[in-house]
């Protein structure tokens, strides 16, 4: 069971909408994230959860209201500077977001070659975590070939490729057999033991009964709960 | 490196556009050297034939010796003029009676020389022009001793400058054809492009910076703008080596010696083939990628 064993916030959200258009996507949210927490953002379908992580990953601006993350107020980023903050974050993209004309090795190497890293040692990694997920002899597959569960293990050694400081996962687990959830699941808390921050938006509570952690509910884009996750049964 | 290898594999994932985008650059390329090839053999026959540009002086007969050279001194000094050969009377059959080869029997029965004693004027290189040659046959016609002046080939002049203007026309056609390759490559980036969006959008996500993503397609641009220039000049060496034989051929042997195009200028083609290929992926990536 994991306890919250929270520093200082590395997330600070403070008093965020979001709109589309005269759609209320997110409303007033207010929220610090200790770092190092393990958080899941639960709520009904449409709540609002892939919008709040869409904030935190700059994949959408806030239309008011302020998220800093480390220390960086995400609305005043040049463009210059977003591909950094970005690489300090991991996504778990509900729909994985994987490129269709790549290899899964390809896939997961991206991430490393766009930091750089020496071809030597991204062979060595993303075999790895291939190895970790369970694709290994996918590797040379592309994602069109693969089940919907076999994606989802693709996207998330993609995420964790390059060690970053805040994992974000949308339904990590959300089309996988329990046995592959749990070998998912143990990454992320592997990963969280390491002193990452892991923010998980499911609607799984047998998972978050199972990890513990925090939990926030959104509820029509409204922030309505922050607890522990035992308090909930 | 690791980026060149994104870019081979971004080539081969794009192979039939890359080809055709390859082949329409050499087809450019093959236009443009073709008129550097015409421009660099038009030249040089140009200049041999400007060579023999001169002016011929005949003598009033009977001059004693000591005016013929004064004469020529007040040739040389002349503007423009390059050498006064004196050419006398005797020399002149010699000449003659060797051009006329196997009809030279006849000459021998002649008993005076008809033919008179001459100058032969060359002019300094930049004076061989039809105005300027006209100008000094007439300053040379007003000396007392010489009797008539003879000078040809105005029409040469007149067709150098015919073919002054045609040259500007060639110069026209070599931007048109650059702006043209430039405008293929372009495209090509910017189909690339569309068809990759989504993929561009995720490589963000993930970090990627705008020159990372860029990496690939400035290589390719290069690549192309080198692969098409290369092809072009191939297949101009091609025809060249065609056309070459059957005018060595055919013709007289000697007559006309058509040369490739130097290092230097196959070169330049290169260059330009190659800057058109990075011109085409900037103009493209300036407007779809900030
Ligand atoms: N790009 C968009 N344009 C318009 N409306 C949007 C857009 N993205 C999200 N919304 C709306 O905002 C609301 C919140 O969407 P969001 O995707 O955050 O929900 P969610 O909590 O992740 O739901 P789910 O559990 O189904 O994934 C929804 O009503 C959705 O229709
Ligand atoms: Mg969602």
């Amino acid at each position: 069971m994991i306890e919250s064993n929270a520093g200082d916030a590395i997330i600070r959200i403070f008093h965020v909408h979001k709109h589309y258009g005269a759609k209320k996507a997110l409303i007033d949210i207010t929220l610090d994230i200790p770092k190092n927490e393990f958080l899941f953002v639960t709520g009904q379908s449409g709540a609002g959860k892939s919008t709040l992580l869409k904030l935190l990953y700059l994949g959408e601006a806030a239309s008011e209201g302020h998220v800093l993350l480390d220390g960086m107020n995400l609305s005043r980023i040049p463009n210059n500077r977003m591909p950094m903050v970005r690489r300090k974050i991991g996504v778990i993209f509900q729909d994985y977001k994987l490129i269709p004309t790549k290899t899964v090795f390809e896939n997961v190497a991206i991430v490393l070659e766009a930091m750089g890293r020496k071809s030597r040692l991204i062979q060595k990694k993303v075999n790895n975590l291939l190895r970790t997920v369970g694709m290994e002899d996918r590797a040379q597959s592309y994602p069109p070939s693969l089940s919907g569960g076999e994606q989802q293990r693709i996207a998330v050694a993609r995420a964790v490729a390059g060690d970053p400081k805040i994992i974000l996962a949308d339904e990590p687990t959300g089309s996988l057999d329990p046995e592959s959830a749990e070998i998912i699941m143990d990454l992320l808390k592997g990963i969280h033991r390491r002193g990452a921050t892991i923010i998980i938006a499911t609607h799984d509570h047998e998972m978050i009964r199972k990890t513990g952690g925090k939990i926030c509910k959104l509820d029509q884009g409204r922030l309505v709960d922050f607890k522990k996750a035992d308090m909930i049964l | 490196m690791i980026n060149f290898k994104r870019a081979i594999r971004d080539i081969h994932q794009n192979r039939m556009l890359n080809t055709i985008t390859v082949v329409t650059i050499s087809f450019a390329v093959l236009i443009v050297s073709s008129f550097m090839l015409f421009f660099a053999n038009a030249d040089d026959i140009l200049n041999s034939w400007k060579k023999g540009i001169r002016i011929i002086a005949y003598l009033k007969p009977d001059i004693p010796d000591p005016e013929i050279t004064e004469i020529q001194e007040k040739i040389l000094e002349m503007y423009g003029v390059q050498k006064v050969n004196y050419i006398s009377s005797s020399q002149a059959l010699e000449t003659l009676k060797e051009q006329m080869k196997r009809q030279a029997s006849l000459l021998d029965n002649l008993d005076t020389n008809p033919l008179p004693d001459s100058y032969e004027i060359l002019m300094k290189p930049t004076f061989r022009r039809w105005d300027k040659v006209e100008d000094l046959a007439k300053q040379i016609t007003l000396l007392d001793a010489v009797g008539d002046v003879e000078y040809g080939q105005g029409w040469l002049s007149r067709f150098s400058n015919i073919f002054d203007l045609f040259r500007v026309l060639g110069y026209a056609m070599v931007g048109i054809f650059f702006m043209a390759a430039v405008f293929i490559v372009a495209n090509t980036a910017r189909l690339v492009l569309y068809a990759r969006k989504d993929e561009v959008d995720i490589m963000r996500l993930v970090g990627a910076t705008n020159s990372f993503i860029k990496a690939p397609f400035y290589i390719g641009g290069l690549l192309q703008g080198v692969a098409g220039g290369i092809l072009g000049l191939t297949a101009l060496f091609c025809f060249y080596v065609i056309i070459a034989t059957n005018i060595s051929q055919g013709f007289a042997v000697g007559l006309i010696q058509i040369k490739f195009l130097s290092i230097q200028a196959s070169g330049v083609v290169l260059i330009g083939s190659t800057f058109a290929g990075w011109l085409g992926c900037y103009i493209s990536l300036r407007q779809l990628l900030k």
